[in-house]
């Protein structure tokens, strides 16, 4: 069943050079449990298109459609996760995840509690986000998001800024979420490995325009193992289109 | 099992922060104190001792004993406390009315642009006018009472809470605000978790430096005319050339002034304690 559909979406940015083509006719679709995760390099527009599916940027043509509903504005729908935890400082950590939700209410207070042990910071509740380091912030911001149940959770390079290790103990934690949860994930990152070991689906985009050049299916069981064959295989597939591309752009830019 | 025991172990070294350490604490808290009172009580040992020894006059100069030995009496026959009440509650009521309409009239002007394009300069033309200079006008128009009084020391704590609390509102991280979006905030919470508790700080601070300025004001309102107060007593005193009478009302002074800026400091960390910065 498909739960977000992205139909011939056109944004072009008009700078002091002239016009930018950040995203070029792209279409794709999600179904509905599905983690999918967008890779490209620098200035593909892959966070101006994540930014688009949100609602935070409207400036551009074509249709988004979640749901079967036209996506117009921000919603709690769609949980949105930046690639800095933007946590509220005065609020500890259970109000930062409760948020505009009143924190006192059985059921909030409930849900609150299930999301911390979730993202595995028991005994951190009442903890301001001062105390928290990057990864344990970040997974604070992502029990925010899935609070409010929302329909797909949009991820923005959100552990662009962390340690290798914190980094692939945080991907565990995203994978059990996804497992237990079930939620919808699209999952921006310029890391391989981790658009590999994440994904049901990784879309590869390219710069200058902005657009979408493969769709490669991962089918491998998970947990999975980064240094089996099978990764490597599709690591070799997916970096063999990345050169691919890298000529492209070449040609592109030369003007032939 | 054991593959997420090892994963949590450099989470749960943090937690060492819960550990108590609080021998310690007092001691550091001792020795705060300690610096922070050495320096007054030198100068108050050269002081007497200089007055003792006779290198200063001692009606320009009484030495801090005379000047506590007058503190007692004044505040035993009962005037010191009048003078002090009066004082204290024409600078409280200037205070609150124009701390009250800063507040909102930085709310104001902080929250709505166009309420700043044609608030914002006017009240900054009418900030640069010192305060002292519109007093004779002031007295001049409402007389010697207690509203020219009032509404002086209201002009000069309007101030600082107007131009902090303004700066406090519109210093909102707006990535923050593209949070409160994302989670559909309405309008009311937006202010209520974000908006107000960003400014705290600046609004704070404004009161803190408002409180100052009052004092100031009040001051002066009294020394220009007056029958009652603090600052009447400093006059009064002059004329009767009693130099350790009006060392005890600029004690008062200090001391009050010190006070009040301790308990807003409390506040301050009580509300703030959210904040990472720097603590030298």
């Amino acid at each position: 069943m498909t739960l977000l559909e992205i139909h011939k979406l056109y944004k072009t940015f008009d700078t002091a050079k002239g016009k930018v083509h950040a995203l070029h006719d792209i279409n794709f679709q999600c179904k509905k449990g599905e983690f999918i995760t967008i890779i490209g390099p620098s200035g593909c527009g892959k966070s101006t298109l994540l930014k688009a599916i949100a609602g935070l940027d409207s400036t551009y043509k074509g249709n988004i459609y979640l749901d079967g509903s036209e996506v117009k504005a921000p919603s709690i729908d769609k949980g949105f996760i930046f690639q800095e935890p933007r946590l509220f400082p005065w609020m500890t950590v259970e109000k930062n995840i409760a948020a505009d939700l009143p924190i006192n209410k059985v059921e909030i207070k409930k849900e609150v509690e299930r999301l911390i042990q979730l993202i595995r910071l028991d005994g951190f509740g009442t903890s301001y986000p001062k105390e928290l380091s990057g990864g344990m912030a970040q997974r604070v911001a992502i029990a925010r998001a899935l609070l409010r149940n929302p329909k797909v959770l949009l991820l923005d390079e959100p552990f662009g800024a962390l340690d290798a290790f914190t980094r692939s103990h945080m991907q565990e934690v995203l994978l059990e979420i996804w497992q237990e949860n079930r939620t919808t994930m699209l999952f921006v990152t310029h890391d391989i490995d981790e658009a590999i070991y994440l994904a049901n689906k990784v879309i590869i985009m390219s710069a200058k325009p902005g657009s979408i050049s493969d769709i490669i299916t991962v089918d491998l069981p998970f947990p999975r193992k980064r240094s089996s064959s099978s990764f490597q295989e599709i690591r070799h597939i997916i970096l063999n289109k990345f050169e691919k591309v890298d000529e492209l752009e070449l040609i592109n830019s030369a003007g032939i | 099992m054991s593959k997420r025991e090892e994963v949590m172990l450099p989470i749960n070294l943090n937690t060492n922060r819960f550990l108590n350490f609080s021998p310690i604490k007092k001691y550091e808290k001792f020795m705060r104190f300690l610096r922070g009172i050495r320096l007054p009580i030198i100068i108050l040992l050269g002081w007497e001792l200089s007055g003792y020894l006779g290198f200063v006059s001692e009606t320009l100069l009484p030495r801090p004993t005379t000047v506590f030995q007058k503190f007692i009496e004044l505040s035993i026959s009962g005037e010191l406390l009048q003078h002090f009440l009066i004082s204290l509650r024409r600078s409280l009521s200037g205070f609150f009315v124009g701390g009250f309409i800063a507040l909102v009239a930085g709310d104001l002007v902080g929250f709505f642009s166009k309420a700043e394009q044609s608030l914002d300069p006017t009240v900054q033309m009418i900030r640069t006018i010192p305060t002292l200079a519109v007093l004779p006008l002031f007295i001049l128009w409402f007389g010697f009472g207690e509203f020219s009084k009032t509404l002086l020391i209201a002009k000069a704590s309007f101030f600082p809470i107007y131009v902090n609390t303004f700066l406090g509102i519109r210093g909102v991280d707006s990535k923050l605000l593209d949070v409160a979006k994302v989670l559909e905030f309405s309008k009311w919470k937006q202010i209520t978790k974000l908006i107000i508790p960003s400014a705290m700080p600046n609004i704070l601070l404004g009161i803190r430096l408002s409180l100052g300025a009052a004092w100031v004001a009040l001051v002066g309102a009294e020394l220009m005319g007056s029958s009652e107060g603090v600052g009447y007593m400093i006059v009064d005193a002059r004329t009767f050339s009693q130099t350790s009478v009006i060392f005890v009302g600029i004690i008062i002074f200090a001391l009050f002034g010190k006070i009040t800026d301790s308990l807003i400091r409390y506040f301050e960390k009580r509300l703030l304690k959210w904040r990472d910065n720097f603590q030298g």
